[in-house]
């Protein structure tokens, strides 16, 4: 993989009062455009590139960047969107924290991440991109595409704010094309708020040299529910934006796209979560709203019930994980879905689940922590909260998505595992993933992920609830309607008939046996591979969402001829056999993660008080090796650059 | 094929359900509990309405009356203080062949579950639920409860609670989704009975409250009106319960009171001078929440795997071809 793109040439761009009048000579009914100045343009090609579209909230340039996507994935590119969210639903206008869109990088290959600094950005007005550009964002000297109205504007105090900054953007070397994106606009609609998003999307096919055939099949795909000359009104701006970016804009890239050997699926990872739930046969999903967990449920709450399942939205977080378990405990398996704040108050819920052995997926989409934190935005803070929270002993299946395949397939896993071992099994995704696109080869589907319909048959005499085997912890389970397995489920320490345990050796054979089955769960798991050799100077450990971005800085550090391999954990309770082996190989191990650690480099942070990072504290415990650690806790997905910077420094400090 | 009238007769009696079949673990209240007259009565309507003992399942949070499904013999869910109407709710949702008893104390319902018991009366799910009302923190060992009567000294309110307790009859007829409010005591076992009886053939969440003695912590409680039954209020109608005739010799202190009013019925809830007993509410034109979430087809893997293919088909970008 080569993910730098190739160094392109600065642009040079007409000038709004040279462009040539093209009005009257299209029709605005859609037919044939002209296009004679495609040929005229040299296009660029690339193997790959970061786009944003950034507008204000409401102004469509999320579905703008989505579509993109789409289109250029259904040409065979590889590609992996980025939400930019604003934390309010209806931020202030023009406000440097209020941007809402997409983040596009598009490759030839396949893509696992976001990326580095964008290379193009469309903005639909100033402030929202100095938002982006004090995120450090943008690479310096990148293009950008700007709505131009704003030097017209009526507010003095406007012009004089939007005039300013481009004069400083262009100083600072970032290549300023003004665009008159609603003049344009407002030669088809009345109303350019509405539709300005279509315009820019036509304007990136033409940069991209993304196929029209396939852009207006995904605008009318887009508004499928809505009238025709709605779709018709779109497609004409869409057309719009082509035809005036091919007239004006002097430059035009290609990326040419890998051929596709087979279907591929395109959706966000909280929708992939919700076809993995229904592909694994569970009936029931209990859930309170929390952000950035929700759209799990608003996507099964439209399909679920055609499949007979139930998405009930509780009064609380805790009702929501009662709910789950009642119907678990009656046959039913349930899931239900939340982030860090909801995983807090359904911990004594989870610790009666594990403790009553009754099956329960909980998926946690985390988001920035403590309390309600970074709501829209991502990281990787609830690992070892998943792992020990609860009181008292409490052992349960920590496993966590690395991609948005994986958010598919682990629904399916989860659930096995949670009714093979009658425990909870914790899944952790985040905001990153959970708005994230990429396509993955369309699923087979398989009736063997879906349990058989719950065994009603009667129990003989003699049998108790909770016959522990002595190997492997494991118990049968009875479910309500079986004949002969009447007994009282209790959260309390039980013996083998469930009965209360006023006796001391009662809790600790209860004890023993939960805990015997993570030891046998971890008998059946295989050692992760390493990525790379498995020897060398550093190894870098990832899970979850930063996956990609790792592997890909591994890649780029190899190919600069270090000695750098990453291991990538998909199960973290329990952890695989092999692990201290493949961390023996190098030199020195470091995690990267999405949580806080304590630098060494500030002047109270030594050895003795640092804080790890979550996995670091855990390899460090269980391995006794000397593993260092870095992360950040910046809201957004760790990037492919600084995991090479954060190697390189680790590779340079001597001990 | 025939079978003789004996061999018919023998099957009949060898499918029945004597008491002893819904009788489980000893109980372990004190003396003289409340919960023991509740008890008794659960297992006598079990028996005289031949529940299946695998097809019932008696859920409980945690106090002296979560105890309760302990001394069942049908499947039983004791599970966290405050959460028993929530798992009983997940329970019932998409498994209508179960009978569904809540068993919740006033700790339990009151306080820490309040959210829940508010709830559960909105989505009315048919379930029963039995709320026994001691007015004390009995398990934990003496601290006053939200039903506590005003002034009571307890080891968390050593000179007496300030606030008035809440009455959770009115508080469950303010909700608008409630199907059917009652008020049992455990000193009328007849009543009590026939109450709970009442609330088992109503489709919907029926709540009663039922005051309990607790003899260890708060004894006297309730004298006043045991002792002098002229002080209780027994409701009669033929769609609530019918007073018994016998009944009606001691406590002559009775309304006509038609279960449909509702207003009636938030004046009857609103004294306890003199203890209504008896259904205050009982609506039984109010959906139950998992009839309306009703799936209108089985979940089979085949309905599973072409409702997928279809999801699939939206998503699926196919190789040029």
């Amino acid at each position: 993989m080569t993910p730098q793109a190739l160094k392109k040439e600065k642009p040079a761009v007409r000038q709004p009062q040279e462009r040539p009048q093209k009005s009257g000579k299209r029709s605005p009914s859609g037919g044939k455009p002209q296009r004679g100045s495609l040929k005229e343009k040299p296009v660029q090609e690339l193997r790959e590139h970061i786009v944003e579209v950034i507008s204000d909230s409401g102004e469509g340039a999320q579905r703008c960047g989505q579509s993109m996507a789409s289109i250029a994935a259904r040409m065979g590119n590889g590609i992996w969107t980025v939400e930019i969210i604003p934390a309010e639903i209806q931020p202030p206008a023009r406000s440097i924290a209020g941007g809402s869109g997409n983040r596009v990088r598009l490759a030839s290959d396949r893509v696992t991440n976001g990326g580095d600094e964008a290379e193009l950005v469309v903005a639909f007005n100033e402030q929202v991109l100095l938002g982006r550009i004090h995120a450090h964002e943008l690479s310096p000297g990148c293009t950008i595409l700007i709505e131009n109205k704003w030097r017209d504007d009526d507010d003095a105090e406007i012009v004089a704010a939007y005039t300013r900054t481009i004069g400083e953007l262009e100083e600072s070397g970032y290549d300023i094309q003004e665009i008159p994106m609603e003049r344009e606009c407002l030669k088809y609609v009345a109303d350019p708020k509405r539709g300005k998003n279509m315009f820019v999307l036509g304007m990136l096919c033409s940069i991209y040299s993304l196929d029209m055939q396939i852009a207006r099949e995904q605008v009318a795909f887009i508004f499928a529910k809505k009238d025709q000359n709605i779709i018709d009104n779109n497609i004409q701006l869409l057309e719009a934006g082509f035809d005036w970016a091919e007239a004006n804009l002097t430059f035009k890239y290609c990326i040419p796209p890998s051929p596709m050997t087979e279907p591929q699926i395109v959706v966000n990872g909280n929708v992939s979560l919700g076809l993995g739930i229904m592909a694994s046969g569970m009936e029931v999903c209990a859930m309170y709203p929390i952000t950035p967990a929700t759209s799990v449920s608003h996507y099964l709450s439209e399909v679920f019930e055609t499949v007979g399942g139930v998405v009930h939205q509780a009064e609380d977080e805790i009702a929501a994980c009662a709910f789950a378990i009642g119907a678990s405990y009656a046959g039913k398996c349930a899931v239900t879905i939340t982030s860090g704040p909801g995983l807090a108050l359904k911990q004594e819920t989870i610790g009666l689940a594990v403790m009553a052995e009754i099956p329960l997926v909980v998926v946690d989409v985390q988001r920035g922590g403590p309390s309600t934190g970074l709501p829209t935005k991502t990281e990787q803070g609830d690992l070892l909260f998943a792992c020990f929270g609860g009181h008292g002993d409490n052992p349960k299946v920590v496993m966590a998505v690395s991609d948005i395949e994986d958010c598919f397939y682990s629904m399916i896993t989860a659930r096995k595992i949670a009714e093979t071992f009658n425990t909870v099994v914790v899944v952790l995704t985040d905001a990153s993933l959970a708005s994230a696109q990429q396509p993955f080869p369309r699923p087979v589907i398989s009736e063997d992920w879906m349990a058989p319909p719950v065994d009603q048959s009667e129990i003989s005499a003699g049998l108790v609830p909770y016959d522990w085997d002595h190997r492997t912890g494991l118990a049968r389970r009875f479910i309500p309607g079986q004949p002969g397995g009447m007994h009282c489920l209790t959260g309390l320490a039980h013996d083998r008939k469930s009965c209360v345990a006023y006796d001391s050796d009662t809790n600790q054979d209860g004890m023993q046996h939960r805990s015997l089955k993570l030891a046998a769960l971890q008998k059946t798991l295989k050692t992760p591979p390493v990525f790379g050799d498995s020897e060398g100077d550093l190894l870098i450990v990832s899970w979850g969402s930063t996956k990609g971005a790792v592997e890909e800085a591994v890649t780029r550090l190899q190919d600069d001829g270090h000695k750098v391999s990453s291991l990538h954990l998909r199960f973290i309770q329990p952890m695989p056999s092999g692990i201290k082996d493949v961390l023996k190989g190098f030199k020195h191990v470091m995690t990267v993660e999405g949580n806080w650690s304590d630098n060494l480099d500030h002047e109270i942070i030594d050895e003795e008080n640092r804080r790890y990072s979550e996995l670091a504290w855990l390899l460090r415990a269980r391995f006794l090796v000397d593993v260092d650690c870095w992360t950040e806790v910046r809201g957004r997905p760790i990037k492919p650059g600084s995991v090479v910077r954060a190697a390189h420094q680790r590779l340079q400090r001597k001990e | 094929m025939s079978m003789p009238i004996a061999e018919c007769a023998l099957r009949l009696l060898e499918e029945e359900h004597p008491i002893d079949d819904y009788k489980g673990r000893v109980p372990r209240w004190c003396t003289g509990c409340g919960d023991n007259a509740i008890l008794a009565a659960v297992q006598r309507l079990c028996r005289d309405e031949q529940l299946a003992p695998e097809k019932t399942v008696f859920v409980s949070g945690i106090g002296c009356s979560s105890r309760f499904p302990h001394y069942m013999n049908t499947y039983g869910f004791h599970g966290l203080h405050g959460r028993a109407m929530p798992v009983a709710q997940g329970i019932k949702m998409r498994r209508p062949d179960l009978h569904v008893f809540v068993v919740t104390g006033d700790g339990d319902c009151c306080s820490i579950g309040t959210a829940h018991w508010i709830h559960a009366l909105r989505y009315n799910m048919n379930m029963t639920v039995l709320m026994h009302d001691n007015g004390i923190y009995g398990l934990t060992k003496n601290q006053a409860s939200p039903t506590s009567p005003q002034g009571l000294k307890s080891k968390t309110t050593p000179s007496g609670t300030l606030l008035e307790p809440i009455n959770p009859v009115s508080v469950s007829l303010g909700i608008r989704n409630a199907s059917f409010v009652a008020q049992a005591v455990d000193w009328i076992p007849d009543m009590l009975y026939d109450i709970i009886e009442a609330a088992f053939h109503h489709k919907g969440f029926s709540f009663v409250r039922i005051l309990q003695r607790c003899p260890e912590f708060l004894p006297g409680r309730f004298d006043e009106w045991v002792k002098d039954p002229s002080r209780m209020l027994l409701l009669n109608h033929d769609d609530g319960v019918k007073v018994r005739p016998e009944l009606g010799k001691v406590y002559q202190n009775l309304e006509q009171h038609d279960p449909s009013d509702r207003n009636r019925a938030r004046e009857i809830a609103s004294t306890y001078h003199p203890m209504p007993v008896g259904v205050l509410y009982r609506n039984q034109e109010m959906p139950c929440y998992e009839d309306l979430r009703k799936p209108d087809r089985l979940y089979t893997p085949d309905v599973i795997k072409s409702v997928l293919e279809k999801e699939f088909d939206q998503f699926t970008i196919h190789p040029a071809a």
